[in-house]
């Protein structure tokens, strides 16, 4: 399948014109006042094609990808779980989509409803005391959330605390977060159990502690068990406690953030709350808070009264740490999320994190029966799991990677390779709760195939993928020969 | 139980597998105490028949008026075909293209949408998109920051009638770094930008920021405001609407120079009003400034076979590799929305676009006309306008604007909360999409509401 660009499909002189105004633009621009100086006498390279060829191109593309709805797509950490559709068809109800965002509240109470209900609903599962819906996505929620622990130590006049403690296995957001919100970031070790070492987190924590972000289950697939301790000396120290709601999914309706210690925590919609997730984006990162947070919430928040849903802004929070976007965030896929939640309710909030943990449990046996190193063999999987390939990288040459590119030619996308950093030629699996058994017992199949051949035919793994659009690309290239717009070449610069 | 598939037999027979008694064993690293039985507040389980019904049951309280508000979204036709596209589940339900060959139709997209915006703006770069117009703005001015090598300052100054809410953003992000945000003044006969106070104050800024059209709608002298801009040290943000650039020249031409990093809200190219999101913001720049672009880039590369293909590229400068030195926290871009934005620029082409922006530019200019012959209402800038404007009322606004609601019209944006020092002044807007005799009515109706006995049908 050739991949031209829609560029290349260009013909002087068409466009859909089914889809804009019948005028000429000449008639359209009679009697305007734009000034001849400021007008644009520049051509795009806006395509110029007809409705079916745009139709064709991007079905075409379309069909280029991995995806939830047409392939297994275990990548640990990314809770690839099934997006029910009716989350998307009611969440674009006509109502809905053509809300202005600055319309009156009159003119919303729907909407505000939902998301009044939404926080509460977060509020509940995760234990914490306050709801703000507004940042658009994980790594916003994490600056949020910083932002928050930053402006309370300020309001008390602590100047000192400007560290964050952050583990050695966070994701990479945690310390790029804390960078960003001014902070001074601390690396904390961890232990070969997989465990926070308390020992360097007591040496640690100070006058200058900030706080610590935690991602707990931790993104080594294990769950922090002294999370009690190590609440307590970091509260002791005079920090607050991060949650980064990363692997919420593995306990939903199990345990709690808030019962735990947790200060603040951000959770991912696009994660436990099955919004989409888009070819990356558009996420949702709404953050919640233990009592003593609440007035630095972002803002809007939505509030209720007598006379209805209402969006509480500056004068109902004049502590807040502020806007994080034009409007309220990414309302669209909050509403997905809601739907979600009313349709699972109490009863299969809890099984989310059950069958998750069940298929992690399940899978990792499966892949540790038929000779797979694990990362953590004497720990119970969370809702995901590490397996470690360097005996196979040492003995065959065949690496985390190769195995990944691998899985791509069996039918399967690859787990995340090379994350968590500390584990060498690490693949960290995540099948999630939608997954049935059939499809966990083809994967340990397809992996035992590969395996088998790693160590008969190395060069034949190396080789893979051999079944897709393209086969491994050059990524030097691609960042020492930038081609990032369209110039009106065919190719790559060679 | 909702979206899970095991059956009593798949449950018995993976439990075997593990060594487990139950899946609460599976349970049993994580302390006792914590353990928690039940969501007190959440409800019980709805079937989609019933969700179906209380969504459309909400949905209904939210319909059914006729808008003029613009202030930074904006209503435009969308084609069917872009968001039937864009759902299908292989762009929908896919992630992060991490996986480069099994995600070639989203980087593909992605590579075709900056291709597209950069030309539109006239620059070299482009990313892969940020959340939204305001916080790609936040994002620019930490990127000029990084930049401008040239100024110690972290000062930056917003044109005066540069969307303040933007401003707002920017300091919730980009304020704990030390950057402070000031905005210089505003001509309050033109609505325009004042040169004279652009690069004013204590310390030359590092970066100004210049938005086309302005917050009121007004048609910004750019050349000028660039040049003195760049005259001082300042790089230049400039905030684009995408739809007016199909009309206006690009920021890559503004001045001597051009701009040095554009940015602005992509919602109007075919992404829904929504309530505000999710949008996605855009971000492009001159080459020698590339890498310093925060967020994912699309590169086109060669595979094994010497076959073109497509690839996240530049991820040195990201989170995941760089940590706490990367140039921002950011991860995801909002792939699913450049999708739809892609498609729809797809669409409606060079000339489908500009017919878009001078019909939009075209009814905002009858709008204000046919209101303007409401006793008690003129127009309160000069400058020319692109599809919005700003009327001075002889009133309060807000009281006007709760009566046309009452009759299922939103009468455009009341400016006495952020412009207090306007007075009573409404900010109003016409797309496309509305109709002469949609024009007509909200001109009937503000005469109805501001008093006025009689209708002036020869008015419109």
């Amino acid at each position: 399948m050739t991949s031209k660009l829609i560029f290349e499909k260009s013909r002087e002189g068409r466009f859909a014109t089914a889809q804009a105004p019948l005028e000429s633009l000449d008639a359209l621009l009679e009697g305007s006042d734009l000034p001849s100086e400021q007008r644009r006498t520049q051509p795009t390279v806006l395509p110029e094609v007809s409705e079916l060829e745009v139709v064709r191109h991007y079905t075409r593309l379309s069909q280029k990808n991995f995806s939830i709805d047409t392939h297994f797509y275990p990548l640990g950490s990314c809770t690839m779980k099934y997006n029910p559709r009716a989350c998307n068809s009611l969440a674009m109800l006509p109502g809905f989509l053509a809300r202005h965002p600055l319309g009156p509240e009159s003119h919303g109470q729907g909407f505000l409803e939902c998301m009044f209900e939404l926080q509460e609903m977060l509020k509940s599962v995760t234990g914490m005391s306050g709801v703000s819906l507004t940042p658009m996505a994980g790594a916003q929620g994490e600056l949020t959330g910083v932002a928050m622990i930053r402006a309370y130590h300020r309001n008390r006049g602590d100047l000192a605390r400007n560290e964050i403690l952050v583990p050695d296995a966070a994701h990479g957001t945690n310390p790029a977060t804390a960078t960003m919100c001014g902070c001074k970031v601390v690396e904390l070790p961890t232990d070969s159990e997989g465990d926070v070492d308390i020992d360097a987190l007591k040496a640690a924590v100070g006058p200058n502690t900030a706080g610590i972000m935690l991602t707990n289950p931790s993104t080594l697939g294990v769950f922090e068990r002294k999370i009690k301790e190590i609440a307590a000396i970091v509260h002791e120290a005079g920090g607050l406690l991060y949650y980064d709601g990363a692997n919420l999914n593995a306990i939903l309706g199990k345990c709690r953030p808030g019962d735990m210690g947790f200060d603040v925590i951000h959770m991912n919609l696009h994660k436990t709350f099955s919004t989409p997730h888009g070819g990356g984006g558009p996420g949702s990162g709404a953050v919640g808070v233990a009592k003593r947070l609440e007035p630095f919430m972002p803002i809007p928040v939505v509030g209720k009264n007598d006379d209805g849903y209402h969006w509480l802004s500056e004068a109902d929070l004049p502590l807040s740490i502020g806007r994080l976007s034009g409007f309220m965030g990414n309302a669209g896929v909050l509403l997905r999320a809601y739907i979600y939640m009313r349709m699972l309710g109490d009863d299969g909030m809890r099984r989310v994190g059950e069958f998750a943990t069940l298929n992690a449990n399940y899978l990792m046996a499966r892949l540790s029966d038929a000779g797979f190193d694990l990362a953590f063999e004497n720990r119970r999987a969370s809702h995901e799991f590490i397996i470690t390939m360097k005996r196979t990288a040492r003995e065959h040459h065949v690496t985390a990677m190769d195995i990944a590119k691998a899985l791509l030619d069996e039918g399967f996308h690859a787990p995340t390779t090379y994350f968590p950093l500390l584990v060498p030629e690490c693949l960290l699996i995540e099948p999630t709760e939608t997954e049935n058994k059939e499809t966990l017992d083809e994967f340990v199949a397809a992996m035992i195939r590969i395996a088998e051949r790693a160590e008969r035919d190395a060069q034949a793994i190396h080789a893979a993928p051999v079944t897709l659009p393209v086969r491994r690309l050059d990524d030097v290239q691609a960042a020492r020969q930038l081609d990032i717009v369209w110039t009106g070449s065919e190719d790559a610069a060679a | 139980m909702p979206f899970i598939p095991h059956t009593e037999q798949d449950i018995a027979d993976m439990l075997e597998a593990i060594g487990a008694d139950s899946i609460d064993d599976l349970f049993d690293e994580i302390p006792e105490s914590l353990r928690i039985d039940g969501l007190d507040g959440v409800p019980k389980p709805m079937n989609e028949m019933a969700v179906t019904r209380l969504m459309h049951e909400r949905a209904a309280k939210d319909a059914n008026a006729l808008s003029f508000i613009g202030a930074g979204a904006y209503e435009h036709h969308i084609p069917a075909a872009v968001w039937q596209l864009t759902t299908r589940g292989e762009f929908y339900s896919a992630y992060t293209p991490y996986q480069a060959e099994a995600s070639q139709g989203t980087l593909q997209v992605i590579y075709e949408f900056q291709s597209m915006i950069a030309s539109m703006t006239g620059m070299d770069a482009s990313n892969a998109s940020l959340y939204d117009g305001a916080s790609a703005v936040a994002e620019a001015a930490l990127m000029a920051v990084r930049a401008n090598r040239k100024s110690k300052s972290r000062r930056v100054v917003f044109a005066g009638g540069t969307n303040r809410t933007y401003q707002k953003v920017a300091e919730a992000i980009a304020g704990t770094q030390g950057l402070r945000f000031e905005e210089s003044g505003f001509d309050r006969k033109t609505g325009r930008a004042e040169l004279s106070t652009l690069v004013d104050g204590d310390e030359p800024p590092v970066a100004v920021v210049i938005s086309q059209p302005n917050f009121f709608g007004c048609v910004e002298a750019v050349d000028e405001l660039t040049d003195a801009a760049h005259a001082a040290g300042a790089l230049v943000i400039a905030v684009v609407n995408p739809t007016a650039l199909a009309l206006l020249k690009p920021p890559g031409e503004w001045g001597e120079q051009g701009a040095d990093i554009v940015c602005g809200e992509g919602q109007p190219l075919g992404v829904p009003l929504s309530s505000g999101g999710p949008y996605f913001g855009f971000m492009t720049t001159r080459q020698s400034f590339v890498r310093q672009l925060p967020g994912r880039i699309v590169g086109r590369t060669k595979d094994l076979d010497g076959k073109s293909g497509f690839t996240l590229t530049l991820q040195a400068r990201e989170q995941h590799i760089r940590r706490s030195k990367a140039t921002s926290n950011i991860c995801t871009n909002q792939g699913l929305m450049v999708t739809a934005a892609t498609m729809y620029l797809s669409l409606l082409g060079e000339q489908g676009l500009a017919r878009v922006a001078a019909a939009s530019h075209s009814q905002t200019r009858q709008l204000t006309e046919a209101l303007c012959t409401v006793p008690g209402v003129t127009r309160r800038f000069d400058a020319p306008a692109f599809h919005e404007t700003v009327l001075q009322l002889d009133r309060p606004v807000g009281p006007v604007l709760e009566a046309l609601a009452e009759r299922d019209l939103l009468g455009g944006l009341d400016l006495s909360q952020i412009y207090p020092e306007l007075g009573h002044c409404l900010l109003i807007c016409a797309t496309e999409t509305k109709t002469d005799e949609d024009i007509q009515r909200y001109r009937d109706e503000l005469a109805r509401v501001m008093g006025a006995s009689t209708t002036l049908r020869d008015a419109g």
